[in-house]
């Protein structure tokens, strides 16, 4: 037997704010979280400007002690895990610790960390090193971070298949409960790129929107004057649980997650394959998995990450997987207001899409202005839209040609 | 700034402790709740901090804030 898996808490730690009600608040707004980067002197960088985490106090939320040996990244994915678990309401006294995993999603890990460390060999020498540096810097430490301090002593393990990263945690999260080899998962993913060499890597490689005098307009999803993206940090993190373990504890329901497919482009390193085959592959299996059909899904939370070629190939993927049920469709990119959280990306639009179906507005993507004739389905322009979802998917992509999709669906017993 | 009062302010940064628990008698592990990983991270700013070269032989046997304190004044 498969066990159901369900929803039952929310935490995000985001360029929209720390905690689901300002995301969300901001989300459905249509507000950038863009601005110019504070994180460091980017003056010499073709990209100035990014979707910073603002006022974030890691003392507000961890031990001083505790907070000066965690990398940034792994600060959000704490915060972010203990928000969902206090909005699960679960009581982790009456719960077998054994039977509570965590699978997080990171494409970089702590990179901040490493920087800082490599200037550290390089000014003083290879005797001056942090004996942290390697613990702060492996991008699983977010998920151990969280065991450690719940004390949760089952599945713990870290996805990396960069943008796609998160999505592939989530999945691989609810195949576990629905194996019934765990009952609770916290997953979902955390990244913090904004970092001198995270950005002048994606700048040397053309990635981001160059749209330094208009940062708030900057990501632009399917709309004709897209020129990249615009890079995010922050953590999305959501409690699964399976239905039994949920019922029985009373546990409020979010969503369920009921289907996920994966798949690879293998066609380019970075380039999404404009065919879009591998995206529409993860699409359709993970429709086959829910066991639902085109007509059945209201929204797509797209990958839409603002780039010239990666938007019209999903475009293409969707039309392929959705045939005439695209024109209904509602489509939406959330990093039109987030920026791109890289390997978080997929636990933040997750949360997207489990409050789009628990409280009926779909996000807009902002900034949509012009259409690009090679873009044309309905992609929410600006305005949020209070619409019934019962069924929605997250799309995440990644360099690698890594393709992961998610199916959320309004829970009925 | 006094050697005592040097080296505490690098403990409360470090380890996260209240000035008051930071005592001549406090022992790194049992006390100020140090692990192995603190202790390195210690002795590598107690060096930086007094311009020593602290040998691992040395950094072993030190285990009390006092015994910190009293291999800095025989050595600086």
């Amino acid at each position: 037997m498969v066990n159901r898996v369900l929803v039952t808490g929310l935490g995000v730690v985001s360029p929209l704010g720390t905690g689901v009600e300002p995301f969300w608040a901001n989300l459905t707004a249509g507000v950038s979280g863009a601005g110019p980067i504070t994180r460091f002197d980017a003056t010499a960088f073709s990209t100035r400007f990014a979707a910073e985490v603002k006022d974030f106090d890691p003392l507000r939320y961890i031990d001083k002690k505790e907070a000066r040996h965690m990398d940034r990244f792994t600060q959000f994915a704490l915060v972010a895990a203990n928000m969902a678990l206090a909005d699960a309401g679960l009581d982790l006294e009456k719960t077998d610790r054994d039977r509570v995993g965590v699978i997080l999603g990171s494409g970089i890990g702590g990179i901040e960390t490493l920087e800082e460390q490599h200037k550290v060999l390089l000014n003083k020498g290879p005797g001056r090193i942090s004996p942290f540096f390697i613990p702060m810097m492996i991008a699983n430490m977010g998920a151990g971070q969280i065991a450690i301090a719940h004390r949760l002593r089952g599945c713990n393990v870290t996805t990396t298949s960069a943008c796609a990263s998160s999505n592939n945690a989530v999945g691989d999260a609810c195949r576990i409960l629905q194996r019934g080899q765990a009952d609770v998962m916290i997953t979902g993913g955390s990244e913090a790129p904004i970092t001198p060499m995270a950005v002048a890597g994606f700048c040397a490689m053309k990635a981001l929107s160059t749209r330094n005098d208009q940062p708030q307009q900057a990501s632009r999803p399917f709309d004709a004057g897209r020129d990249g993206f615009v890079i995010g940090e922050g953590a999305g993190i959501l409690i699964l649980e399976t239905e039994a373990h949920a019922l029985a504890r009373g546990a409020r329901i979010y969503a369920e997650v009921t289907g996920y497919g994966t798949s690879c482009d293998a066609y380019h390193i970075t380039a999404s394959d404009p065919e879009g085959g591998g995206a529409a592959l993860a699409m359709s299996l993970a429709l086959l998995d829910a066991g639902l059909s085109p007509a059945d899904i209201d929204y797509i939370n797209a990958h839409g990450t603002s780039t010239p070629l990666g938007d019209r190939s999903e475009t293409t993927a969707i039309k392929h997987v959705f045939g005439t049920a695209a024109a209904r469709l509602a489509v939406s990119s959330t990093k039109s207001m987030t920026g791109h959280l890289l390997g978080a990306a997929g636990g933040v639009e997750s949360v997207a899409c489990v409050l789009a179906i628990d409280r009926g507005v779909i996000p807009p993507t902002i900034n949509y202005e012009q259409p690009d004739p090679e873009c044309d389905l309905d992609y929410v322009p600006n305005c949020a839209r209070v619409a019934p979802v019962r069924a929605a998917l997250n799309n995440s992509f990644g360099f690698g040609g890594h393709n992961a999709t998610l199916v959320f669906k309004k829970y009925e017993r | 700034m006094s050697v005592f009062d040097k080296v505490k302010s690098i403990i409360v940064e470090q380890l996260g402790v209240e000035e008051a628990d930071v005592n001549m008698e406090a022992s790194f592990i049992e006390d100020l709740g140090a692990d192995s990983l603190d202790i390195v991270e210690l002795v590598m700013a107690l060096e930086e901090e007094f311009d020593l070269v602290i040998p691992d032989e040395d950094a072993e046997k030190i285990r009390t804030v006092g015994e910190a304190v009293k291999y800095i004044q025989d050595h600086q």
